[in-house]
């Protein structure tokens, strides 16, 4: 009895152990896939070459990079332009200036619009923001405009990044602890003052950790930008021009590009430089964020 | 160097007239600790402990909190055998069986021995399912069997007329002083010999701390009970035997009513008349 | 001066707080006012039928079916790794583990990993051990995409489980597993938010199944038979050109956004009602 307890306790301790084990490596699986996958593209052209050439022509073997990693980032550096001050101002209300109730009653509207799912946010955006940039805005800057372009791919991904904004700098914000924020009130500044003195400034790194993420989260966005950005392998020349991001291309023509020699390198070598480019801004920012953790908790 | 020798010469001394005091009271001792020591990290928590714990009587362990006296307490049942960086040497002889013995069974240890903590917890399950959750451990299956049995320790720390219509109701609903009591049943429902009992009632309020120390009482004609407390009182009331503790060291060990009248160290008797607590 | 400044610099808040207040009313309102109209009972309770997406009758059981089943698959999935793991890290290593900041850390990353990057990779995988799209590769795919979430959020609960609990069990005689046993009970109402909030996650998600679990107009028997799945309905009639189908994505979107809208509610439901057997 006891050495079948005992058996049991080992095995399931061991199976544990095992668990673990794979999902620590599991990451380096997914690059070191990725990467394999994308060596015959890497054998036949220069990565340099790539990363800088304009031309994609699949069928006549040209793999040009550049217009894709243009497009990714104007759209992310317009999400995070629009998203960032909405953000930033809301979490400081919720944190330094609003009720108890009123951040009881604003958690579940961030929950709710980090759950809503990307294709709708794509739905939304072409019912709403496409018609809207075609009609009303683009007439005033250029000739003419269908209104899927880098600014609606950035206004649509930015409301999806605020929730995941909100979330950190709310954590960010919570961390400082309230014997500064008294210091600095009692020596006479206004709220406002402390905020920007004390909380802003002290918590600078977790600002610019919470911004890694959220970049990361916009470079790899898929369905709601591809679903309003137009999709034209150009590098747009304005902001209401058409354009098509990395994860764009690979949602659109993965599955379906069997027949063209290195096409499917070529995906994948998009997907590898996604992945490594989300990596490294995912690890800083959370290295960044969990020692802030540490720092205030002891 | 110098100055470490001569102190372990001087915990010598001591341990030679503990022993010596204790050798009068205890002919069969059911729980013998010679020369334990034990060490988290750099820090010395328990330093050279001889102390025999007599059978079928209530033992207090008392000292000024940071003593050790919790930490000896739970090296009984090997409680820190999870804890990184804790080194135990020294033995602890339970029915004349070093439980620090290679080839003991860490969960057969425990069964011989319930544990009472400072704070009630139930598992999270129903009254019913926490009191036979121990024998169900360790074989226990017939119903019926584990009914009666329930049944029997749960009225043998006075609950059952007070839950017996509501044995399937999660344990949490039960107010903390029954919640206590529950612990309790629970513990003896694995037929232990010793009951180990950590400042078991500082949570509690003055009743169902009473509660408890009656159930002692009674409950020391069947089993061994040694219980940690800062309160001087408490022990006055309850123990047979107490072990002073401090700073790591056992002081003095006797009966209560030799240590509340006749203490041999000067320690104690400062202890004891409150001069440091 | 600073005055003034400081209502400035709090009207600008109550501004950007109320706005995304409204950006949340507005794309709900969108979805509701477009999708009513075309959202019938036989949408969610029909399979497409003949000339479907020329605009003729028929519904999207399939896909809702389809999304469901996946969702299931990837969920249990995700519990196989995700409690063994937080299991692991919590109670069998020390409280200040490497081993278990660096496993937290690799799960930080893994969350983060966007579904395109998981969703190419499981097709790439498939592709080389001669699988087609099928259920089997849309589970697994939103298996890994989820499980970080359900480990993270899992995480965060075990760490507030009161030392004493797996004390009372142990000084019962138990071992370890028995006492991890212990433990995920006192864990479910965690549990019980994590898988919801996973369902959420990975029931929406488009390019995650957009290569492994393929489109099909009926419903699956077989792990090794192509799926349908909602997300991928909406987008896929969205490209229609003809406006009848183009009303049934609306509708579609319509029935995710309230599915996701029940799950996000009763999560929050769960995580403060099922405590009932918590300490």
């Amino acid at each position: 009895m006891i050495r079948f307890r005992l058996f049991k306790d080992k095995t399931a301790r061991l199976t544990m152990l095992g668990i673990t084990i794979f999902s620590l490596f599991f990451l380096l699986l997914i690059g070191i896939g990725l990467f394999y996958m994308s060596l015959p593209i890497l054998r036949e052209k220069n990565i340099w070459t790539l990363l800088t050439s304009a031309n994609w022509k699949p069928f006549k073997g040209e793999f040009g990079f550049l217009p894709y990693i243009i497009s990714t980032l104007h759209v992310t550096f317009i999400a995070i332009v629009i998203a960032l001050p909405f953000s930033l101002l809301t979490s400081i209300y919720l944190i330094e200036y609003a009720s108890k109730r009123v951040n009881n009653f604003f958690s579940p509207i961030v929950d709710l619009l980090s759950g809503i799912p990307p294709v709708i946010y794509g739905v939304w955006g072409t019912l709403t923001i496409v018609p809207f940039i075609s009609e009303k805005i683009a007439p005033h800057f250029v000739e003419f405009s269908t209104g899927y372009s880098v600014l609606a791919g950035g206004i649509v991904l930015s409301v999806m990044i605020i929730p995941l904004l909100i979330s950190i700098f709310c954590e960010v914000f919570s961390a400082i602890p309230n014997e500064m924020r008294e210091a600095s009130l009692s020596l006479g500044a206004t709220k406002w003052q402390t905020v920007k003195k004390i909380v802003l400034r002290k918590s600078m790194p977790g600002i610019v950790a919470a911004i890694a993420l959220a970049v990361s989260r916009a470079f790899g966005e898929t369905i709601a930008v591809l679903m309003v950005c137009g999709n034209i392998p150009i590098i747009p020349s304005s902001i209401f021009d058409a354009c098509y991001p990395l994860p764009a291309l690979i949602a659109n023509n993965y599955g379906e590009m069997l027949s063209i020699p290195s096409y499917e390198s070529a995906l994948m070598m998009a997907a590898f430089l996604l992945f490594i480019i989300i990596v490294f801004f995912n690890a800083i920012s959370r290295l960044i964020l969990n020692r802030i953790e540490r720092r205030y908790q002891v | 160097m110098q100055s470490t020798n001569s102190l372990q010469i001087e915990n010598k001394d001591e341990n030679i007239i503990a022993d010596s005091a204790l050798d009068s009271y205890v002919v069969n001792p059911h729980i013998r600790v010679a020369n334990l020591n034990l060490k988290i990290g750099d820090n010395h928590i328990l330093k050279d402990i001889n102390l025999n714990i007599p059978p079928k009587k209530i033992t207090c362990i008392i000292g000024p909190s940071g003593c050790g006296k919790t930490t000896l307490l739970r090296s009984f049942n090997r409680m820190h055998d999870d804890s990184p960086n804790v080194k135990i040497t020294g033995k602890i002889f339970v029915d004349d069986e070093n439980i620090y013995d290679e080839n003991i069974q860490v969960i057969a240890i425990r069964k011989k021995m319930g544990l009472l903590a400072q704070r009630p917890c139930p598992l999270p399950m129903s009254i019913y399912d926490n009191v036979i959750y121990g024998p169900k451990l360790h074989g226990a299956w017939q119903r019926r069997k584990l009914y009666e049995n329930t049944k029997h320790y749960l009225t043998e720390v006075g609950l059952w007329e007070e839950v017996k219509d509501r044995l399937k109701t999660p344990a949490n609903q039960l107010s903390i002083g029954q919640q206590q009591r529950l612990c309790l049943a629970r513990g003896l429902a694995v037929e232990p010999e010793i009951i180990l009992g950590d400042e078991a009632t500082s949570a509690l309020d003055p009743i169902s701390t009473k509660k408890i120390e009656e159930l002692f009482v009674t409950l020391k004609k069947d089993y061994t009970i040694i219980l940690v407390t800062h309160t001087l009182r408490q022990a006055k009331r309850i123990a047979d035997y107490i072990a002073f503790m401090y700073l790591g060291k056992l002081i003095e060990f006797g009966t209560t009513e030799q240590i509340f009248n006749h203490p041999q160290k000067q320690l104690t008797k400062d202890y004891i008349s409150g001069y440091f607590s | 001066m600073k005055l003034l400044e400081e209502k400035i610099f709090k009207s600008l808040m109550l501004f950007s707080a109320f706005a995304i207040i409204s950006i949340l009313g507005f794309i709900l309102f969108t979805i509701v006012s477009k999708g009513f109209a075309s959202l019938s009972w036989d949408m969610v309770s029909k399979l497409p039928g003949g000339g479907f997406y020329l605009g003729k009758e028929g519904g999207i059981l399939n896909a809702i079916l389809g999304s469901f089943y996946i969702v299931i698959g990837a969920v249990l999935l995700a519990l196989v790794l995700s409690i063994p793991v937080t299991m692991y890290i919590n109670f069998y290593l020390p409280k200040r583990s490497f081993f278990a900041d660096t496993v937290r850390f690799s799960f930080d990353i893994l969350f983060g990993i966007p579904s395109i990057v998981y969703g190419a990779f499981g097709f790439a995988v498939m592709i080389y051990f001669g699988l087609k799209a099928s259920l089997f590769g849309g589970i697994v795919v939103v298996g890994m995409l989820i499980t970080p979430i359900i480990m993270r959020s899992l995480d965060e609960v075990a760490r507030l489980v009161p030392k004493e609990l797996s004390e009372a069990s142990l000084s019962l005689g138990a071992t370890k597993y028995e006492v991890i046993k212990v433990i995920i009970r006192q864990l479910l109402p965690g549990i019980t938010t994590a898988v919801l909030l996973a369902i959420g996650r990975g029931i929406g998600d488009a390019a995650t199944v957009l290569f492994t679990a393929g489109y099909t107009d009926n419903i699956p028997t077989s792990l090794s038979h192509p799926v349908a799945t909602l997300p991928l309905a909406i987008f896929f009639q969205l490209g229609s050109p003809s406006e009848e189908v183009q009303n049934r994505a609306y509708a579609a979107a319509l029935i995710l956004t309230i599915i996701i809208l029940v799950l996000s509610l009763s999560a929050r439901y769960f995580s403060r009602k099922l405590s009932k057997n918590k300490i």
